[in-house]
């Protein structure tokens, strides 16, 4: 009994896991290309959430989920955008910026999506993996959203391009030291507005997840904070995007536990599994800033690191 | 960007480049509030509403009469001293954005030492004193921590304070709904009421709480502390150029920590207020995103003190006209998200224009490279 | 003080024989001027849940001639409440406010009625008690009859008898909603259970939907919640293939397939009720609890879920509520054994509200 309750829950956290994880995988993925360049976009959220909204909307009108997607995408693009854009100007303080498009978007999206709240929209499909296995509940959590692969195949071709490209050069050196980037002839702000655009991109895509797939409806509720913790997860993945993969699997799971336990009855301390992502963020941190080998990871140019 | 114009060279021409600058921190926020209110025009009259109709709202419901004016000021009250606890440290070149769970940490701080002191029935006067201590005292550690750990351990104070943020929400609701949890508070886990006999009331000839008079007090001394004492000057100083700080031997450490400790107690005294004079206990509700507005009116105030009180009164009108935006135009109560988000990316997109206007600038003005 | 001290309960009893509970003296003062009616609600008026069960209702306030309706949503549980219900009364004139979130009562619609005397504060939870100002009230369906119908209903429904349960957090009300639904599945399956996962917050939809995927996969085959906003949830189940009992609104067009009936309030029996009092100038009532008796609760339209035995039971079980048979016919045990209700109680008993403890047959702890 014990035994079986015990897989159960590795079972569901599993599923749950891949299930949750996306919407962080795309932000985080985001957030690190951005940061990569050496600038910090707090913003995601809002982008997020309009993500969300728009990619619910689209679908809902023009009757493909895929066509959300692009939207969703779409709206990211242009808020990740205007926050390379304004960033570009001098004085400018990227943080408050992002805090700044964080509120418009949201805002944009509550506004907006009113009317998108009732109707019931195409949703995204699932891959089903587990069939072959006959056992429900692992074919249940092996029903993989075809944006999980994506957010993977993106890592690694993101962590392959870093070392290995041109691009991705050029992408480390504006973010390891802007005079260099110079040096060698590059627009630093152009760079970085690409990288910001792009960022943004891909957090609009992982709202597209959120309304389209899972919990895959629109509501104003749907993100709660999700996008915020896109800055801590990239902390927590030291700039690197494969680590950004599995750091979102942990985030995700960590939202993922707290049912599945209960469901074998153990409900205690939830508000601290909540949380806990923070807590750990909050160590690693503390205990990395001032180790040698972690000051390596950093983009030099970063602001929260400066 | 005062710190690299602050040479001796402006020595002799002071008053003039004080009164110019005076003039331009005042230009630019206001030509920056008048251009968000054009783009959200634009915005109104794409989704069809009349953007007189609408400013015309914000009036009535936000300055039109002495009950408006009173809604806005009541609002306003823990804007203030969110806006303070996001201001201080800007000044000595931090970043902090924990205000929110300053502030409900240094609210359930305060509900928390009420609990024993009205039970044993400590007069009021001497419980709300402690009270206000606790709120202040927890909400400046916390602060004080991001401040310590930017300094002595090179974390970053931005994302530890937001990160700081989330756990005492979590704290505080695992009190709230465990320990600490009022037996009676059956369907809304609550601390145990304060009672009437321990409520902060309104003051004199309105029905604003003393929060708002707090506020524009702590405004008025931390204006002073900030820019006509020595401690002001060297955290302007650290702020402008750490390394030439500690060069100069300034006491870097101390006036990071001092300004975080500061700002945290500024938002857990706001903490105080919810509890003492708007909930009476502490629950849920204490996260209102009061320390997230106050950011916004931090930076509109350009993270000076005294302008942080008009500030955050404009703020409490947009909010207290919110509702009636939405009663009388039928729109969704994110009219006002929306008309926040415009303010805040055109304002800060204006800091840029600083020293580019040539009619602010001294003399020439071309040549301060 | 002229009149009678009213006890809450005698009120109550009033409450159940009818509409006409508690005629205090002071009454609309202004029923022949025009009524304006002000509505603050929690969250978004069309959230699939409670504020849209409100919103739908106050629309026919809105048919009622001579009576304005102006609304405001999303004001949260903080002084904002105060201040919006204040510009109701003073900007838009309001004389009859409507607080339709548990957490508005205490203090601020009990601050505000003290401090205006001539406007009418109607609060949507059993709250107000006989030292409260006179011009508060509450009124509140116990939806608790309602999930007891659900359970009966799924009691036959389910081939398992394994009821999930979404829970928000563990206070008296949802813990009540838990209970009927285990009773009313025993009443037709001895053998059901009810098995609770508890998200923690009231809207929290990631969450929603992983507790929703944690119990189909501990092999629940009907999925009901208590949320504020069930569309999660419904939408999850019934795309996991299970049955779904609908909670707050209805959610019929969220599960074409397994949707078998819902917990619904018929808040319009209520402010149908104000607005006649209002419209012949009589005072309105101060505490208005109710539940099948008296016309404020219904089930959802069955659906493709529902077994023909099913809905057989579920409208004799109806049929019962509204004779006033009691849902906890004791003794009944909670899950840790002991005893927590010794004998039987009516469905309005004061008892009742105090409940903290799940009953043996649900899987789950408070804590």
């Amino acid at each position: 009994m014990m035994e079986s309750a015990f897989v159960t829950v590795l079972i569901a956290m599993l599923g749950g896991a891949i299930r949750v994880s996306t919407p962080f995988m795309f932000v985080g993925l985001g957030e690190c290309l951005t940061e990569k360049s050496g600038r910090i976009n707090l913003g995601l959220e809002g982008n997020l959430v309009l993500g969300a909204m728009v990619a619910y909307a689209v679908s809902y009108l023009s009757g493909n989920p895929w066509v959300g997607v692009l939207a969703a995408g779409g709206s990211g693009l242009v808020l990740g955008a205007l926050h390379g854009y304004i960033c570009k100007l001098p004085k400018v303080n990227d943080i408050a910026v992002g805090i700044a498009i964080m509120s418009f978007g949201t805002g944009t999206a509550f506004f907006f999506g009113k009317p998108f709240i009732q109707p019931t929209a195409p949703r995204l499909d699932a891959i089903h993996l587990g069939d072959w296995t006959g056992n429900a509940a692992l074919a249940q959590a092996l029903q993989v959203n075809p944006l999980f692969f994506v957010g993977i195949i993106l890592a690694v071709a993101m962590s392959w391009a870093f070392a290995n490209t041109r691009w991705g050069l050029i992408v480390r050196m504006t973010g390891d030291s802007a005079a260099s980037a110079r040096a060698m002839g590059v627009s630093v702000d152009l760079v970085r507005f690409l990288t910001t655009a792009a960022g943004g991109f891909l957090a609009g895509v992982g709202g597209a997840f959120l309304s389209l797939y899972y919990p895959g409806s629109w509501n104003q509720g749907l993100s709660s904070g999700q996008g915020l913790m896109a800055v801590a997860l990239v902390i927590f993945a030291r700039w690197d995007p494969i680590r950004c993969i599995w750091a979102a699997l942990l985030f995700g799971a960590a939202g993922a536990i707290g049912p599945s336990l209960q469901s074998i009855g153990i409900s205690q301390g939830y508000y601290f599994f909540n949380a806990a992502p923070y807590i750990l963020t909050l160590f690693i941190m503390i205990a990395s800033a001032r180790s040698k080998g972690a000051a390596r990871e950093v983009p030099g140019e970063l602001s929260i690191t400066k | 960007m005062t710190v690299q114009t602050a040479g001796p060279a402006y020595v002799t021409r002071a008053p003039n480049v004080r009164s110019l600058k005076l003039a331009e921190s005042f230009f630019i926020p206001i030509a920056a509030l008048v251009v968000s209110a054009l783009l959200f025009s634009v915005f109104l009259l794409i989704i069809g509403k009349s953007p007189v109709d609408f400013f015309a709202l914000v009036w009535t419901g936000g300055f039109g009469s002495s009950f408006s004016f009173q809604n806005t000021l009541q609002r306003s009250a823990p804007l203030v001293l969110t806006g303070l606890a996001f201001a201080v440290p800007a000044r000595i070149g931090l970043t902090i954005i924990g205000g929110e769970g300053a502030l409900v940490l240094g609210g359930f701080a305060a509900a928390a030492v009420a609990i024993p002191l009205v039970t044993n029935g400590v007069p009021p006067f001497l419980t709300l004193p402690l009270m206000a201590i606790a709120a202040m005292a927890t909400g400046g550690f916390w602060i004080g921590l991001a401040g310590w750990l930017r300094h002595y351990r090179g974390v970053n104070e931005t994302i530890s304070s937001l990160l700081l943020s989330y756990i005492a929400i979590a704290i505080m609701n695992f009190f709230v709904e465990g320990a600490l949890r009022d037996p009676a508070s059956a369907n809304k886990p609550s601390t145990m009421p304060i009672g009437d006999a321990y409520r902060v009331g309104a003051m004199p000839f309105t029905d604003v709480h003393w929060g708002l008079g707090a506020g524009v007090l702590l405004a008025i001394v931390l204006y002073i502390l900030m820019s006509r004492t020595t401690f002001g000057f060297a955290a302007r100083m650290t702020g402008g150029n750490p390394r030439a700080a500690l060069a100069q031997g300034l006491p870097v450490g101390f006036l990071v920590v001092t300004c975080c400790v500061i700002a945290g107690a500024c938002a857990g005294l706001g903490g105080f207020f919810e509890v003492a004079a708007i909930h009476g206990q502490a629950n849920a509700s204490l996260v209102a995103g009061y320390g997230f507005t106050g950011i916004l009116v931090a930076f509109l105030a350009r993270h000076n003190p005294l302008a942080v009180v008009p500030v955050a009164i404009l703020f409490g009108a947009i909010a207290a006209a919110g509702g009636l935006v939405q009663r009388r135009m039928g729109m969704p109560d994110a009219t006002v998200l929306v008309l926040q988000g415009i303010i805040f990316v055109v304002l800060l997109t204006s800091e840029t224009m600083y020293g580019r206007l040539k009619f602010f600038q001294p003399g020439t003005g071309a040549d301060r490279t | 003080m002229s009149f009678l001290p009213l006890s809450r309960r005698s009120l109550l009893k009033a409450g159940a024989a009818g509409l006409a509970a508690a005629a205090l003296p002071m009454g609309f003062a202004r029923a022949q001027s025009p009524v304006t009616i002000g509505a603050v609600y929690v969250g978004p008026r069309d959230d699939f849940g409670w504020n849209q069960a409100h919103s739908v209702a106050m629309e026919i306030l809105k048919g009622v001639p001579g009576v304005t309706v102006v609304e405001e949503e999303n004001v949260p549980e903080t002084d904002a409440v105060t201040q919006s219900m204040e510009s109701m009364i003073n900007l838009d004139g309001a004389n009859l406010i409507l607080a339709t979130s548990f957490g508005y009562y205490s203090p601020f619609v009990v601050e505000l009625a003290k401090k205006y005397p001539d406007v009418e504060f109607r609060h949507a939870a059993p709250l107000w008690k006989d030292t409260d100002p006179k011009n508060a009230g509450s009124y509140f369906p116990y939806l608790n009859q309602a999930h007891y119908v659900n359970g009966v209903a799924a009691g036959l429904a389910s081939p398992t008898g394994k009821i999930g349960f979404v829970a928000a957090k563990p206070i008296p009300s949802v813990l009540s909603n838990i209970n009927s639904v285990l009773l009313g599945a025993r009443s037709t399956n001895p053998n059901a259970t009810v098995q609770v996962i508890f998200t923690g917050e009231w809207s929290l939809p990631v969450r929603e939907a992983e507790a929703t995927n944690a119990l189909v996969d501990a092999g629940c085959d009907v999925i009901t919640c208590h949320v504020d906003s069930p569309k999660v949830v419904i939408e999850t189940a019934e795309g996991r293939g299970v049955k779904t009992l609908g909670h707050n609104a209805s959610q019929a067009p969220l599960a074409p397939k397994g949707f078998i009936t819902g917990a619904e309030y018929k808040w319009e029996t209520i402010y149908k009720g104000y607005a006649d009092n209002i419209a012949k100038g009589e005072p309105l009532p101060n505490f208005m609890v109710g539940g099948y008796n008296n016309d404020m609760l219904r089930n959802t339209a069955y659906g493709a879920g529902a077994t023909p035995e099913a809905i057989k039971a579920a409208d004799a079980a109806i049929a019962e509520l509204v004779k006033g048979t009691p849902i906890y016919a004791g003794s009944l045990k909670d899950n840790t054994g002991k005893v927590v209700i010794d004998k039987s109680y009516d469905n309005y008993d004061p008892f009742l509200d105090g409940m903290n403890y799940l009953l043996e047959g649900v899987q789950g702890s408070l804590t």
